[in-house]
């Protein structure tokens, strides 16, 4: 191992490298580190904590007042133990740096570990920072973003990502805009509106494509999650005292500019009638933020390259396959969190903590705790089912498109494109629509156009959505964009 | 009630750690914008009413935030000479010289270095 003249190695080897700093991550780190293995995090963020737990930055912002993080004490004790490891050199800590490469091990590269190759997350290289390290086991708990469907106007600015606005005001204490709109599906809707509404915004609708008597339908898996009913509820007394509307069953189905041309100003609403169709209403909002989510995609760029394999969730986002002990099919690759299946923190945090156990090689010596979190577990995905069942993406959201619609931003890729591709050229898989079109083939590699190219080249044929049409839109090289100089060095 | 609907008692270790983040300057093409320490330059430029700093190629369309946390790439922007970096991502400090990129030197992705 050669050694840097600053001092940190320029190859380091590891006993376990886990990829991601959010919940999973560093409840894996700890729980790794604590078995006596030495383990380095790598995480993309500046500070730890991904994006349930993102923070301002605390040397320079000023005190945290933790507004808007749930089981902050949770946070502060995950961090203070890895803290502690990194002081005695168990844990070693790699802030703001990616991986855009992973290289297993075995008969096929000759390596007898783990390589990851890195790369700044902002900026240029850093010469103290490793360019790759090497790990006997490696854990991803990549996380997730939200999941985005295309819109006609989506592309102006002032629409936003649900999470991005809240990644503004968490992280940043930074308003995105004064009159909002929160739109889409899911129970992650209520926070963002919530939080918007106690920072000064008017939310003037959060609208819910779904009707909330799905929920009935899933007695069992609330019955078993009391707290995640109470914390439902909490938001709907914020929206009800914010006196913010909560319209159900309805889509924002066009956004348009205001006189300016270059920012949005109106949303128009639709509702979603009950065999699936859009029926436009005469309601139209005057906004300057539009703050869209459609549940979450899992970060898969990762997981692909190493070869593990996929599957399509409930939810119908591609995650992976992982066994009781969180390992992947691909044998040392373990895998925690919203990559194995969108269920929120706390089964992030059991699975996190699990596969730690297990990359540690010491779930024989921890039987009871790793059966605990078998439990914990099993009762948090029923619940994550459960919410799944309850806010599908429409089937027949496609309807709201206009032949002008831009399906993928970065290549400003049509839906006229993609239906000509689709039907007259003869794109009948995801793989060959994204050659054709273009459509994932630019700057963000298909993270937000994916689903919808997916599921577009699906509609198509007119069969269901499957995880061929995933794959090909999560899977890139390199999984993080990198400069052409970090490519030539290795 | 969730923990952040409750008003805070502010205790006195509190007062001393609140206080205010140090004001930095920067500029956009020219105009004087101040942020707070910490921020990043995605935030400082949506704080001054800045909502778009780049066009796209083929359209010419304005873009600014998106996914907010560095999954797009919509927000890229040149900060001193450096281009195609994540304005969400990347920190605002005293003195930084932002650039928006008209449809002409917006990067690609074949060919050009990422």
């Amino acid at each position: 191992m050669s050694v840097h003249p600053s001092g940190i190695t320029k190859q380091p080897s590891y006993d376990v490298a886990v990829v991601g700093g959010g919940p999973a991550g560093l409840a894996a780190t700890v729980a790794t580190a604590r078995l006596g293995r030495r383990v380095v995090l790598i995480d993309a963020g500046a500070q730890l904590g991904g994006q349930y737990w993102r923070h301002p930055d605390l040397s320079s912002a000023g005190a945290h007042d933790h507004a808007g993080h749930r089981d902050w004490e949770v946070f502060e004790a995950l961090t203070e133990r890895i803290r502690r490891h990194r002081q005695t050199g168990a844990a070693v800590h790699l802030a703001a740096t990616q991986v855009w490469f992973i290289e297993p091990p075995g008969p096929d590269t000759g390596a007898p570990a783990w390589t990851l190759h890195l790369a700044p997350t902002c900026g240029v290289q850093d010469d103290r920072m490793p360019r790759t390290v090497r790990a006997d086991r490696l854990i991803l708990a990549p996380g997730c973003y939200d999941r985005q469907l295309p819109i006609p106007g989506w592309d102006l600015p002032g629409v936003m990502a649900a999470g991005g606005v809240q990644a503004l005001l968490k992280g940043q204490r930074t308003l995105a805009g004064k009159r909002a709109v929160v739109a889409g599906t899911g129970p992650f809707l209520l926070p963002v509106a919530a939080q918007l509404a106690r920072n000064g915004a008017k939310v003037v609708a959060v609208c819910e494509a779904n009707r909330i008597g799905r929920w009935a339908k899933q007695p069992l898996a609330l019955a078993r999650t009391p707290a995640k009913l109470a914390e439902a509820a909490s938001y709907g007394w914020s929206l009800a005292r914010a006196r913010i509307p909560y319209l159900t069953g309805t889509v924002v189905m066009r956004i348009e500019a205001d006189s300016s041309g270059n920012q949005v100003g109106t949303v128009k609403l639709g509702r979603l009638r009950s065999d699936g169709g859009v029926q436009p209403r005469p309601k139209r909002l005057e906004v300057d933020l539009v703050a869209l989510g459609w549940g979450f995609t899992p970060a898969l760029e990762l997981v692909s390259a190493s070869g593990a394999e996929t599957r399509v969730d409930v939810d119908r986002s591609l995650v992976a396959v992982v066994d009781d002990r969180q390992q992947s099919t691909v044998a040392g690759l373990y895998i925690a969190g919203e990559a194995t299946g969108v269920g929120g923190a706390q089964l992030a945090l059991a699975e996190g903590e699990l596969a730690g156990i297990a990359a540690a090689d010491a779930t024989h010596l921890e039987r009871s705790r790793v059966r605990a979190l078998g439990r914990e577990i099993r009762r948090l995905r029923a619940f994550a089912v459960a919410m799944h069942r309850s806010h599908p993406v429409p089937p027949r959201w496609s309807e709201w498109l206009t032949p002008e619609t831009i399906v993928c931003r970065c290549e400003e890729v049509t839906y006229a494109r993609v239906s000509e591709a689709s039907t007259r050229l003869g794109a009948t898989d995801a793989r060959t629509l994204k050659l054709l079109t273009r459509c994932g083939m630019g700057w963000c590699q298909g993270h937000v156009c994916g689903f919808a190219t997916a599921a577009l080249a699906a509609a198509g044929q007119t069969r269901p959505l499957n995880a061929e049409d995933l794959r090909p839109l999560a899977k890139q090289f390199p999984c993080a964009p990198v400069p052409l100089g970090s490519l030539l060095e290795d | 009630m969730s923990e952040r609907d409750r008003p805070t008692s502010v205790t006195g270790a509190q007062v001393a750690a609140n206080r205010e983040p140090a004001t930095i300057h920067l500029t956009l093409d020219g105009r004087e914008l101040t942020a707070r320490a910490g921020q990043s330059v995605g935030a400082a430029l949506t704080q001054a009413g800045i909502r778009s700093w780049r066009r796209t190629r083929h359209g010419g369309r304005p873009r600014g935030l998106f996914c907010g946390i560095g999954i797009c790439y919509d927000c890229l922007i040149t900060a001193d000479g450096v281009p195609n970096l994540r304005a969400c991502l990347l920190l605002a400090s005293d003195g930084m010289q932002l650039t928006s990129t008209g449809p002409e030197s917006t990067p690609t992705t074949d060919g050009g270095a990422a």
